[in-house]
C-alpha cells in the first residue's frame, strides 16, 4: 500500500522537477550566467541588450494579441457550436471527425492551411483564371501578414479540435440535458438557454484547458514560422532564432527573450483572467435580465459554419498536402498536378521507416507510464481519500503552461550534467513531462465519474482492493484508458524540441525528420511526412475505437463512446 | 596505496593524447574507425544533399566498416548550440556530434569558442588532391583561415536563376536588377537575412555597388563601416518597395525560392549551387524553362566544410568519411548534376586518368553553366561584414512594417 500513497508525489515531481529545473538552466543566462560563454557575473546586461532590440514591440505584440484572439475564437467557436447543435446531427458528424482532425501535426497543418490561402494557393487556383482573370499569381500578402492573421487562423484550426474534446470530456459533469431542460421550459431559445445555464458549468471545467491554449498560443514556434510575420517575427520564434545564431554570443539574448517570454505569459494568463472576471459579471447581468432569446438561428448558423470551416482548413490542407506528395511539376493556375508519381513516396518512405520505428517505442513507452501513474494517482485518491485540491491541478497543467523555450534548453544543460542524455530513455522521460498531463486530464473525470458502488459489490463478494482494480474497475474503464493513450500517444508523435534539445538528435523520430525535411520547403516531403504523421497518430485513435469494440462485443454498455 | 593513485593520475593524463587518433598514422585510424558510428550532423532541407549523405554513408559502412547517421539539422546552428551545451555542462569528451557540415560564421564562431577538434584536415591522405592554389577558399573559411580544422568538401558559387518562360533577358548588375524590380515590382525577393543565402545576397550587392571592394576581406571594424555600406543601404531603400510582397515578407531559406519560382510568384532568385536548379527541373520542383546566369563581375563563391567538435567520439570516423568525401569518386558523385551538382574541391590535373575521366564523363543539367561560363568566384567578405550586415538589415528592415 505505501507504494501507491506516493504516487502522487512522485508524479509530480517527474512532471515538475524537469520544469523547475529547466527554468534555472535557461533563466541563468538572462541574468548574464553561462560560464562556458565566460559569463560568471550576474548582471542586466543581456535584459538591457533585450530592451535596445529594436524589433522588441512588434516581437511582444504578436505574441500577445494573436495569442488572445487565436484563443478567444477558439473558445467562442466551440462554445457557439455546442450550444446549437449538441446533441444533434452535426454534432455527432464532428464528434467523429474529431480523432482525424486532433491527429494532424500543427506544423502540417500550418503548412496546408498556406496552400490553401496563398495568393498561388488551392483556392486561388481554384478561381483561376475564369473567375479571376489570373494567369499568374497575385502579390498579395496573405499568409505571413504583418498583423500574425493567417497565423490566427491556423491556430484556431488546431485547437478548436483540441477545446471541443475537453468540453465533451466537462460535459456529462455539467448535466446539461437537466439544465437546459429547465431552462427550455422557461422558454429560453436553445442557444440563449444554453450559454446562460450550462456555459458557466462548462468553462469553471474547461478554464485550464483553455489556459493551456493562451500558453501555447503565444509560444507556439512551428506554426508561427510557416504561417506568422518575419520582420518582426513573435517572441518565441526570434528567441529560437537567437539561440540557433552563430555569433555565441546571443545565446545571452536569447536568454533574456526567454524570461520576457516567461512574464509575457504571466502576464496575459493574468489579463484572461480579469477578462473572466469582467465577463463572468456582465454574463450575470445578462443572465438575470432575462432576456428569453437573441437571434437563435443566427448564431446556430454561426457555430455551424465556423466550426465547419476551422475542420474544413485541416482536412483540405491535408489533401492538399496529400496531393503534393503524388505530384509532378504543378503550376499554377492549375488545380491538379500535370502528372501523378510515386517518386516522393518512393525516395521518402525507405527513410522514414528507422524513425517511424523509434516514434512508436517512445510514444508507447512514454504512454505507458504516463497511463500507469495516472492510474497509480487516480487509485490513490480513490482508497486513501485524498481529494485533490485546485491547486495539484495547477501543478499538473505547468508543464503546459510554461514556455518550451523558457524551459527545454536549461533542461538539456541539466540532462548534460546528469549524463543523462542523448539515450531514448531521455528522450522518454522528456516526453513523460508533456504526456503525463493530458493522459491525467482525460483519464481523471472517466475514472471518478465510475460507480463505487461497482467496488462494494465486489468487496462483499470478497474481492481485495488490488482484485478490484484489476478484475472489475480497468476492464470496465477500458474505453477511456486507451482513449487517454492515444492522446497521450499523439501528443508523444508530434514532440519536437523536446525529442531534439534532449536526444542530442541522436534520436530521430518523424518529427524531427518531418521538421528538417520541412525546413526546404518541398511541399512533396511536406506531403509525405505530414501523411506519415497522420497516419500514425490517427492509428491510435483508431486503435482506442475499435479496441473496446472488439473486447466487449458482448457487453454493449461496455464498448465506449 | 599512494603509488597506485599516482600511476592512476598518470594514465589519465595520458589518456586523452592516447584517446584521439593521429591521421598522420593512417592505418590506425582506419583501423580504429573500423567499428565506429559517426553522427554526421548536416543541414536536412534539400532532398538532393540528403541523398548524397545517404549514398556517402553507405559506401563509408560498406568499405570502411564505418555506420554513418545523418542527424537532419533544420539549422547548423542547432549543432553548435549543443556543443556549446556540452560544454557549458562540462562534457568534454563522448559528446553527441561527430561531425558537422559547416562553413562562414559557424566555423568562425566555433574556432574562436575553442569547440572544434584539430588540427587535423591537412594530413588527411587525400587532401593532396585539393586545389589549394587554384582554390584559395579551400582554406580560407570567409577569410577566416581553417588552420586544418575544417575539411573541404564542395565548391559553391553565387548564380541566379529565372524562368525564360516569364522573363526574358534577366539583368546583369545590381543597378539593372534595381531598374528591372521598378519596372516589374513584386517578382523577385531574397531569403530573410541572417539567413545564409539571404546575407549572401547583401554581400553580393555589396559588391556590386562599393567603390572598392577590397576592403571587404579585412575585418568591418578597422574599415569606415557606415561609408563603406551607405551604396548598399541606399540600393535596399529603393529595391525594397518593389520586391515580392513589397518587402514585408521574404521566404526563410533559399530552398523555398523553388516552391515561389514553381507557384509562379517570382521570376528570379538567387542560388549558392550552380546546378541546384537543373536538380530541381529533374525532380520536377521546377518548371524546365528555368535558366541559371551570373551576374558582369563575378559572384561570390565559397566553399563547404565538415568539422569535428572538440569533444567528438568517432573522432578516427569522422575523419576517415571526411577522407572520403574528399576521394575523387565521391567528388565526381558530388558534382554530377543529376545527384548534387556542386563544384569539386580537387585539383584535376592532379588526378590520375581515370579518375579524371570520372569528371569528363559529367553531363551538365539542363539549366548548368559549364564551368568557364561562372566567371570569376569573389572570395567572401571577412565575417564580421556577414554579422554586422546581417544584424543591420534585420535592424533596417526586419523588424518594423
Amino acid at each position: 500500500m505505501r507504494p501507491l500513497r506516493l504516487a502522487p508525489a512522485l508524479t509530480l515531481a517527474l512532471m515538475l522537477g524537469p520544469v523547475l529545473a529547466g527554468l534555472v538552466g535557461t533563466l541563468l543566462p538572462a541574468i548574464g550566467v553561462l560560464p562556458a560563454l565566460g559569463g560568471s557575473t550576474p548582471g542586466l546586461g543581456p535584459l538591457k541588450a533585450l530592451a535596445g532590440w529594436p524589433g522588441l514591440a512588434g516581437a511582444l505584440w504578436l505574441s500577445v494579441v494573436p495569442g488572445l484572439a487565436a484563443t478567444a475564437l477558439s473558445l467562442g467557436i466551440v462554445t457557439l457550436f455546442v450550444a446549437g447543435w449538441q446533441g444533434g446531427r452535426a454534432f455527432a458528424a464532428l464528434e467523429r471527425a474529431l480523432a482525424p482532425l486532433l491527429a494532424v501535426p500543427h506544423a502540417a497543418a500550418a503548412f496546408g492551411l498556406a496552400f490553401l490561402i496563398a495568393p498561388s494557393g488551392w483556392i486561388a487556383r481554384a478561381l483561376s483564371p475564369w473567375a479571376t482573370g489570373w494567369m499568374r499569381p497575385p502579390d498579395l500578402l496573405i499568409v505571413q501578414d504583418p498583423w500574425g492573421l493567417a497565423m490566427v487562423m491556423g491556430l484556431v484550426a488546431k485547437e478548436v479540435p483540441f477545446l471541443f474534446l475537453m468540453t465533451l470530456a466537462a460535459l456529462p459533469q455539467a448535466r446539461p440535458a437537466q439544465r437546459l431542460t429547465l431552462a427550455r421550459a422557461l422558454g429560453y431559445g436553445r442557444v440563449t438557454g444554453w450559454l446562460k445555464a450550462v456555459f458557466p458549468a462548462v468553462y469553471a471545467q474547461v478554464r485550464l484547458p483553455v489556459y493551456a491554449v493562451l500558453a501555447y498560443s503565444m509560444t507556439v514556434v512551428d506554426v508561427a514560422i510557416i504561417l506568422g510575420p518575419g520582420t518582426p517575427p513573435p517572441l518565441a520564434v526570434q528567441v529560437v532564432r537567437w539561440m540557433a545564431d552563430p555569433d555565441l554570443s546571443l545565446r545571452f539574448l536569447a536568454a533574456a527573450g526567454a524570461a520576457a517570454q516567461l512574464a509575457l505569459v504571466i502576464a496575459a494568463l493574468g489579463l484572461w483572467r480579469l477578462g473572466e472576471l469582467g465577463l463572468g459579471a456582465l454574463g450575470r447581468r445578462w443572465a438575470e435580465a432575462g432576456r428569453r432569446r437573441h437571434g437563435e438561428g443566427a448564431l446556430q448558423a454561426a457555430g455551424l459554419a465556423l466550426a465547419t470551416l476551422s475542420a474544413l482548413a485541416v482536412i483540405g490542407g491535408l489533401l492538399g498536402l496529400a496531393v503534393w506528395s503524388v505530384a509532378g511539376f504543378w503550376g499554377f493556375p492549375d488545380i491538379l498536378p500535370d502528372a501523378l508519381s510515386t517518386k516522393s513516396w518512393l525516395r521518402h518512405a525507405p527513410a522514414l521507416a528507422g524513425p517511424t520505428v523509434e516514434t512508436i517505442v517512445i510514444a508507447a513507452a512514454a504512454t505507458g507510464m504516463a497511463l500507469a501513474l495516472t492510474v497509480a494517482c487516480l487509485e490513490a485518491e480513490h482508497r486513501f481519500g485524498l481529494s485533490p485540491g485546485a491547486r495539484s491541478l495547477w501543478l499538473l497543467y505547468l508543464p503546459l503552461l510554461v514556455p518550451q523555450v523558457a524551459f527545454l534548453p536549461g533542461l538539456q544543460t541539466f540532462a548534460l550534467v546528469a549524463g543523462a542524455d542523448m539515450g531514448r530513455g531521455a528522450v522518454i522521460l522528456g516526453h513523460l513531462v508533456f504526456v503525463l498531463p493530458y493522459v491525467f486530464l482525460s483519464l481523471a473525470a472517466p475514472w471518478r465519474a465510475w460507480d463505487a458502488r461497482h467496488a462494494q459489490v465486489a468487496a462483499a463478494l470478497g474481492a481485495g482492493p488490488a482484485r478490484v482494480l484489476w478484475t472489475v474497475r480497468l476492464p470496465m474503464l477500458l474505453a477511456p484508458l486507451l482513449t487517454a493513450a492515444a492522446v497521450g500517444c499523439a501528443v508523444s508523435v508530434g514532440q519536437y524540441l523536446p525529442t531534439l534539445l534532449i536526444g542530442a538528435g541522436r534520436v530521430q523520430t518523424l518529427t524531427t525528420e518531418a521538421v528538417a525535411l520541412a525546413s526546404g520547403g518541398d511541399r512533396r516531403i511536406i506531403g509525405v511526412t505530414a501523411l506519415a504523421q497522420t497516419a500514425l497518430a490517427a492509428a491510435g485513435f483508431a486503435l482506442a475505437l475499435a479496441a473496446p469494440r472488439l473486447v466487449w462485443r458482448n457487453r454493449r454498455a461496455l464498448r465506449g463512446a | 596505496m599512494r603509488a597506485f593513485a599516482r600511476l592512476f593520475a598518470l594514465i589519465s593524463l595520458a589518456l586523452p593524447a592516447w584517446a584521439d587518433p593521429d591521421p598522420a598514422d593512417w592505418p590506425a585510424v582506419l583501423d580504429e574507425a573500423r567499428g565506429q558510428t559517426v553522427y554526421w550532423n548536416a543541414w536536412g532541407g534539400a532532398t538532393a544533399t540528403n541523398e548524397f549523405i545517404r549514398w556517402a554513408g553507405r559506401q563509408a559502412n560498406e568499405r570502411l566498416g564505418v555506420t554513418v547517421e545523418h542527424v537532419k539539422l533544420a539549422d547548423t546552428g542547432d549543432a553548435v548550440s549543443r556543443v556549446l551545451a556540452e560544454k557549458s555542462a562540462g562534457k568534454d569528451t563522448g559528446g553527441a556530434i561527430d561531425l558537422i557540415w559547416i562553413n562562414g560564421a559557424n566555423f568562425a564562431a566555433m574556432k574562436e569558442a575553442g569547440l572544434l577538434y584539430g588540427p587535423w584536415a591537412e594530413e588527411l591522405p587525400n587532401w593532396a588532391y585539393v586545389d589549394v592554389a587554384g582554390k584559395p577558399a579551400v582554406v580560407s573559411d570567409f577569410t577566416v583561415p581553417t588552420e586544418g580544422l575544417e575539411s573541404p568538401w564542395a565548391m559553391a558559387q553565387v548564380v541566379f536563376y529565372y524562368d525564360t518562360a516569364r522573363l526574358a533577358e534577366p539583368p546583369r548588375t545590381m543597378p539593372a536588377l534595381l531598374e528591372w524590380a521598378r519596372a516589374t515590382p513584386g517578382r523577385f525577393t531574397y531569403p530573410q537575412p541572417p539567413d545564409f543565402l539571404g546575407t549572401t545576397f547583401l554581400k553580393q550587392a555589396l559588391y556590386g555597388l562599393a567603390d572598392d571592394p577590397a576592403i571587404l576581406q579585412g575585418p568591418a571594424e578597422g574599415a569606415d563601416y557606415d561609408a563603406v555600406t551607405a551604396p548598399l543601404w541606399a540600393f535596399l531603400d529603393d529595391l525594397t518597395p518593389h520586391l515580392w510582397r513589397q518587402g514585408r515578407a521574404y521566404p526563410q531559406t533559399g530552398p523555398r525560392q523553388l516552391q515561389l519560382m514553381a507557384d509562379g510568384e517570382i521570376d528570379l532568385a538567387i542560388s549558392f549551387s550552380p546546378g541546384e536548379a537543373s536538380t530541381a527541373i529533374a525532380n520536377g520542383q521546377l518548371p524546365d524553362t528555368v535558366r541559371t546566369y551570373v551576374l558582369e563581375g563575378g559572384t561570390i563563391g565559397n566553399a563547404s566544410f565538415v568539422a569535428i567538435p572538440y569533444n567528438a567520439t568517432a573522432k578516427a570516423g569522422a575523419m576517415v568519411l571526411a577522407n572520403f568525401l574528399l576521394s575523387p569518386e565521391a567528388q565526381a558523385r558530388a558534382q554530377d548534376p543529376a545527384v548534387l551538382g556542386y563544384g569539386t574541391v580537387l585539383d584535376l590535373d592532379r588526378l590520375s586518368p581515370q579518375d579524371r575521366a570520372r569528371f569528363d564523363a559529367l553531363e551538365l543539367g539542363i539549366a548548368t553553366l559549364a564551368p568557364e561560363e561562372l566567371g570569376p568566384a569573389l572570395p567572401e567578405p571577412h565575417p564580421s561584414w556577414t554579422t554586422r550586415i546581417a544584424a543591420d538589415w534585420t535592424a533596417r528592415y526586419g523588424t518594423g512594417d
